[in-house]
Order: C-alpha cells, then sequence, then structure tokens
C-alpha cells in the first residue's frame, strides 16, 4: 500500500530552461518580429522575380542561358532593376554611405547630415511651440475655446502640399537656407506635443490641486511642482511622433523646393534621372534615420523617469 | 485696453443698477472713440469711421448706434451670460466692419494711430465677448467661439494686407484668394476631381479596407500580432511618400501611383488602431460571451467590432489627412498635367501666387470638411461609447 502510494505520478516541473521558453514564446516579441522579417525578404525576392520579368526576359534573350536558375540570378543581379533584390540594395547603400569621401555630393552621408540639421532645428522649435500653447490652453480658458479647435484643425489641413509656397513667403521675406526647411518641420511636430502637453498638464486630479491650494501655492509653485511633472511622461511619446513627423517636414520641403542638398534633394535627383538605387537609398536612409531619432528619444526618456526616481 | 476690459468684467458682476450705468457709459466712450478718431486720410482729408472731410454718412451712424445699443445692453445683462458674449461680439464686429469698409476704399493707414486704437478696441471687444461665451456650455458656443476667433485672424490679414499694401504676390489678402478661387473654378474642379476623388479616395478606401481586414484576420494570432505590430509602428515613422518617385516609375504618370502612395500611408494606422480595438474589450465583456456559448464570430460582430469603432474611427480621421497629403505630394514627383499637387508647383514657378493659394485653400477647406464628417459619423455610429458620453 504504502509503495503505490509513494509511486504515484508526481507530475515533474518543467526545467527552468522550459518555463524561461514557453514564458518567451508566450509574450517575447524578437522571434515573431524576425520570422516576419524573413517572411517579407522572401516575398520581396519574390517581388523581384515578378516585376523585373519583363525587363529580365529581354536581357535573358541577349545571352541566350535556359533555366529557373539562370533566370532567377540573372533578375536579382539586374543592373537597372525596377525593384532591386535586398542584397543588391543593401550593397548599394553600404557603397552610398562609406564608398564617398563625407563631403562629396555623392555620398549619402553628406545629405543625411543636411537632414538632420534642418530637421533637429524644427524639431527643438515645434516641441518649444507646443510646449508653450498647451500651457496657455491649460491656462487660459477663452484660448483653450477659441485655439484648441484650430490647433486640431491646423493638422485636418494638408501642410505638406504647402511647403513649396511656404519656401517662396520666406524666400520674398528673406529667409532661406536651412530656415523655410525647419519651419515646415517645426509646423508638423508642434501637434503631437500640444495635445499631449494639454492632457499632460491637466492630469493632476482635482486632490492634489487641492492639496497645493491648502499650502497657498502660487501659480508658478502648483505648475513647476505639480503639473510640470505630471505632464512629463505624456511627453515623450510625443516626442517620438513629433521628430518622426520632423524628418518627413523636412524631407518633403526639400523635395519640393528643389533643395540642392537633403534626403528629398537626393530621392528627387534620383527620381528625375531614373537611379533606382539612390531613390530606394534615400527611403531607407529616412527610414532608419527615423528609427534612430526614435530610439534615441526613447533613451532619453528612461535617464529622464529614472533620474526621478520611476521604476524604467 | 486691459483697463476697460477689466471694469467691463467687473461691471457686470455688480448690482444691476449699477450695472446698467457703468455699461452705458462705458459704452459710449467706446463707441464715442470709434466714431470720432481719425483713422486716416481719405482723398487728402481725415477721415473717420462716420465721414471724412466733414461729411457724414448717416449709414456709419445708425451702425455705430446699434453697436452703442449692443455694447451697452450687453454689459448691462447682469453676469456674463451667452446673450451678452454675443452682443459685445457683435458691437466689436460692426465697428471692424465700419473699419474695414473705410480701409477697402483706399484709406490711407501711414498718417495716423487712430487706425491702431479703433482696431486695439475691435479686437478687444470681440475677445471679451469670446470670453464670455467661452464660460457657457453647449454645442452653439463650442461653433461659435471657434469662428469668432478664425474670423479675427481673417479679418486682421485682410485688414492689414489690404490697409498697408502688402505685395500681393506673396500673400494674397483673403478676398483676392476667394476672388481667385471663383475666377479659376473650372481648373479648380478638374485638379479636385483627379486629386481628390480619383486618387485620394481611391487609395483611402483600399488602404483602409486592406489595413481592417488583415487586423481581423491576424487578430487571431497571437505570434503574427506581436511580429507585425512593432513594424507597424515602424513603418509609421518612415517618410512613405519618398515611396512616390518608386511608384511612379512603376504605375506610370496618373492617378493610379498616387492612389498606390496613399494605399501603403492609410494602411499601417488602420491595421494597428483596428486590433488595438479589437483588444480593448475587457475579461468580463469577453466572459460575459463565452458564458452565452458566443461563437467566434459572434463575439466578434456583438462585442469587438463595436468596441473597436472608436479607434477605427481615430484611424479614418487620421487617415484622412494623410491621404491628401499622400494625393498631393505624391503629384510633387514626376511630371504630371493636372492635380493639385501640380499646380501648387506649376504655378508657383509662373508665380501665379493667386492660383496656388487658391489651390491650398480647397485643399484646407477639403481637409477640414473630411474631418468634420468623419467626426459627425463617428457620433451616430459609437453614439453609446463611453468616450462619446461624456459631454451631454
Amino acid at each position: 500500500m504504502t509503495d503505490a502510494v509513494s509511486a504515484a505520478p508526481v507530475p515533474r516541473r518543467p526545467s527552468a530552461v522550459r518555463r524561461a521558453w514557453s514564458a518567451y514564446w508566450a509574450r517575447g516579441r524578437t522571434i515573431p518580429v524576425l520570422t516576419v522579417l524573413v517572411v517579407l525578404i522572401v516575398l520581396w525576392y519574390a517581388a523581384a522575380l515578378w516585376v523585373n520579368a519583363d525587363r529580365a526576359e529581354r536581357l535573358i534573350g541577349q545571352t541566350g542561358e535556359e533555366g529557373i536558375v539562370a533566370y532567377a540570378t540573372a533578375v536579382w543581379n539586374m543592373e537597372r532593376p525596377a525593384l532591386p533584390a535586398p542584397h543588391q540594395l543593401a550593397e548599394a547603400m553600404w557603397d552610398q554611405a562609406t564608398g564617398q569621401a563625407i563631403t562629396s555630393n555623392r555620398s549619402a552621408v553628406h545629405h543625411i547630415g543636411v537632414t538632420i540639421w534642418s530637421t533637429l532645428i524644427g524639431f527643438l522649435a515645434g516641441t518649444a511651440l507646443g510646449i508653450v500653447l498647451a500651457i496657455g490652453i491649460v491656462h487660459v480658458r477663452t484660448l483653450e475655446r477659441s485655439l484648441m479647435p484650430w490647433v486640431i484643425a491646423s493638422q485636418t489641413i494638408p501642410i505638406l502640399a504647402l511647403a513649396p509656397i511656404f519656401v517662396v513667403v520666406l524666400g520674398q521675406l528673406g529667409v532661406t537656407g536651412v530656415w523655410p526647411k525647419a519651419l515646415i518641420a517645426t509646423y508638423l511636430s508642434f501637434f503631437p506635443v500640444t495635445i499631449a502637453m494639454v492632457k499632460g498638464l491637466r492630469s493632476p486630479d482635482i486632490l492634489q490641486r487641492d492639496l497645493m491650494h491648502t499650502y497657498s501655492a502660487s501659480g508658478s509653485q502648483v505648475f513647476w511642482m505639480l503639473r510640470w511633472p505630471s505632464a512629463v511622461p505624456f511627453l515623450f511619446p510625443a516626442l517620438k511622433v513629433g521628430i518622426a513627423l520632423s524628418i518627413v517636414g523636412a524631407i518633403v520641403a526639400e523635395v519640393s523646393t528643389a533643395a540642392q542638398a537633403g534626403l528629398g534633394a537626393w530621392l528627387l535627383q534620383g527620381s528625375y534621372h531614373g537611379l533606382v538605387f539612390r531613390m530606394w537609398g534615400a527611403l531607407f536612409f529616412a527610414s532608419a534615420l527615423a528609427i534612430v531619432a526614435i530610439a534615441l528619444i526613447a533613451l532619453l526618456e528612461r535617464l529622464v523617469v529614472r533620474s526621478r526616481g520611476g521604476a524604467a | 485696453m486691459t483697463a476697460s476690459m477689466s471694469t467691463a468684467t467687473g461691471s457686470g458682476r455688480q448690482a444691476p443698477g449699477g450695472a446698467t450705468f457703468g455699461g452705458v457709459f462705458i459704452a459710449s466712450v467706446v463707441v464715442l472713440i470709434a466714431a470720432l478718431l481719425p483713422v486716416g486720410e481719405l482723398g487728402g482729408a481725415d477721415a473717420s469711421l462716420i465721414g471724412s472731410g466733414g461729411t457724414i454718412a448717416l449709414a456709419a451712424v445708425t451702425q455705430l448706434v446699434l453697436a452703442m445699443a449692443a455694447l451697452s445692453l450687453g454689459l448691462a445683462l447682469g453676469p456674463p451670460s451667452a446673450g451678452s458674449g454675443v452682443l459685445i461680439a457683435g458691437a466689436g464686429i460692426a465697428i471692424g466692419h465700419l473699419l474695414l469698409d473705410k480701409v477697402w476704399d483706399g484709406l490711407d493707414l501711414s498718417v495716423s494711430v487712430g487706425f491702431w486704437v479703433v482696431l486695439a478696441l475691435v479686437l478687444c471687444l470681440v475677445w471679451t465677448g469670446m470670453g464670455r461665451l467661452a464660460r457657457q456650455r453647449g454645442n452653439a458656443t463650442r461653433v461659435l467661439v471657434p469662428l469668432l476667433f478664425g474670423g479675427l485672424i481673417v479679418y486682421v490679414w485682410e485688414l492689414t494686407f489690404v490697409g498697408f499694401g502688402v505685395s500681393p504676390v506673396i500673400i494674397p489678402p483673403p478676398t483676392d484668394i476667394l476672388a481667385s478661387i471663383i475666377a479659376n473654378r473650372s481648373i479648380l474642379w478638374l485638379d479636385f476631381q483627379h486629386t481628390i476623388v480619383h486618387s485620394a479616395l481611391i487609395g483611402f478606401a483600399v488602404g483602409c479596407a486592406a489595413g481592417f481586414l488583415v487586423a481581423v484576420l491576424i487578430d487571431r494570432s497571437s505570434f503574427l500580432q506581436r511580429g507585425l505590430l512593432p513594424i507597424g509602428s515602424a513603418v509609421s515613422a518612415m517618410p512613405i511618400v519618398g515611396t512616390a518617385p518608386i511608384l511612379i516609375s512603376w504605375f506610370g504618370q496618373g492617378w493610379p501611383a498616387s492612389s498606390a502612395v496613399v494605399v501603403i500611408m492609410t494602411f499601417f494606422p488602420m491595421l494597428v488602431n483596428t486590433l488595438a480595438g479589437l483588444q480593448s474589450t475587457g475579461a468580463m465583456e469577453r466572459d460575459l460571451m463565452r458564458s452565452y456559448a458566443a461563437s467566434y464570430s459572434q463575439t466578434l460582430w456583438r462585442l469587438r467590432l463595436p468596441m473597436a469603432l472608436p479607434f477605427m474611427f481615430n484611424a479614418l480621421k487620421l487617415n484622412a489627412t494623410l491621404a491628401l497629403i499622400g494625393a498631393i505630394v505624391s503629384e510633387f514627383f514626376g511630371s504630371p498635367i493636372v492635380g493639385m499637387g501640380f499646380r501648387i508647383v506649376s504655378e508657383q514657378q509662373r508665380l501665379n501666387l493667386d492660383v496656388v493659394w487658391a489651390t491650398i485653400a480647397v485643399a484646407a477647406v477639403v481637409g477640414s470638411l473630411s474631418y468634420g464628417v468623419l467626426t459627425i459619423a463617428e457620433r451616430v455610429a459609437t453614439f453609446w461609447h463611453p468616450s462619446q458620453r461624456g459631454e451631454g
């Protein structure tokens, strides 16, 4: 009898590795993202076969080689494909970034630098404007009712479409160079900051404001000790949206003003001269720029939260 | 100015008798200043709002008397109310209209500071009226206050640009833009059909529908969601309008390329928002559906899609603007022969800036209207949702 009890099957606890793995499988993101990326790249190669088909047929006709392998290698290594294969694009981008002198007009780094400069000015100005507007809206009731609908309406206007006229107007007023581009970036980036900061500055509830009142805190004390600290967590997500929009704004401004330098100018030159790799390169460099900028803001956010004693 | 404003508000809070006297007194002073102060020169003679060079216009006097009546009534009405706000703002508008009339007649502003005093008076009155309206609840003031604010800006724009003769080559006054819209309506209509009806609308419909369908499909697979969502948010940070030259090289000039840009731009916001909306149901609600033995599709149709509607409307509103931007900006690349983006670039090069501004005005109106239509549609479709019930 005792034997039977002791022999009853005890469910074996899964090993630590296995548990960690199943926890990861339920929530982790790296493997799913990588899987989707791999699928996308495979689809890309397949799409390249399909999109480049008629150009490839002419090419094959010249060399006279037969077979699916010969066809695929030909398509994936064409000199002027409609859709370049990923490895071709990677090679070309590496060459664009490192194969030229940095000051050269053919170097991607040079153009990226120009775009970063106007993006950054515009982004900082837009953030400042957004915060100032939010403070005004939170503190002046007439402004809230009158200005807030226009802040929203300002975003229903396709402002990017106005980029060229912006530049002409500013040019007539003697503002040229980096400033018109920065101004468009400003216009695009202020909105998310304003919306988030209005929400953030309003986030202290009535109990907290009453407490400040019983301390007989002055208006500026309430602002700096209560409203501003509560608004900071709202600020960072808005900054991420804002910087992405600033980059788009700067690039479109460069396109629409036929600028000499910058990623937008590069894209436009590629478009005029049918330089496939340059168009794709500009697009991917711009995307990389956006992703790096957002990562930097996320890093800053973590530092700020940690320095304020929050859980990072 | 601040002094008179604070007195005005102060008198409004006093006992009715004092308020009436104070209100009438302030109104008479304001209107007297507006009526008698020379605001500039008209044909070599000093001109004020009621006439120039000794002649007095009866219509102007009547308008000013009406303004005075409205202002005294508004200030005397006791505690600030919507009615008093409308009256005070109305008095400001009446005085402002007289000033604008003089400017349209060709008033020479360089000689007098009176113009600035009257303009400040007008702004002050309208602002006070807006302040009173802003304290009220209700839909009417919600529309009226921003309209007044916008009108104020357009008014100052028109007044200063015409009054000081700012070169219309750079920024024309609003009335010139309106005239240009009327004069070029056939061109603008063609551009509108090409860019809005074809590129933007078709792209918007296809992009949103695709985003919605993919969201519903991958909603069942947590693996695909975790894989696609980070990529989706990375893509929405990318400058997608940059794909325009590539798509133009594939589809050629014309609206299909622009539509394709719009499809790419609108796809991911719809996908991400619909997914978030489908996840937004609480455990209680899902448990309830389970205890009813509801099937997957029943839960989807009866619970999760309705709960996702507010999220989807957010995406639709965002996408409406994105579609306009995509359709117009994609025309900056390449060389189409029709379309709003093409018109903006080509007329700008020919320095026909009034046509450019007319196109921009059309784009702005279309953008605001589509936002408004979507907002109304959202109210109708999600009237039961807590986010719509907040304000009665």
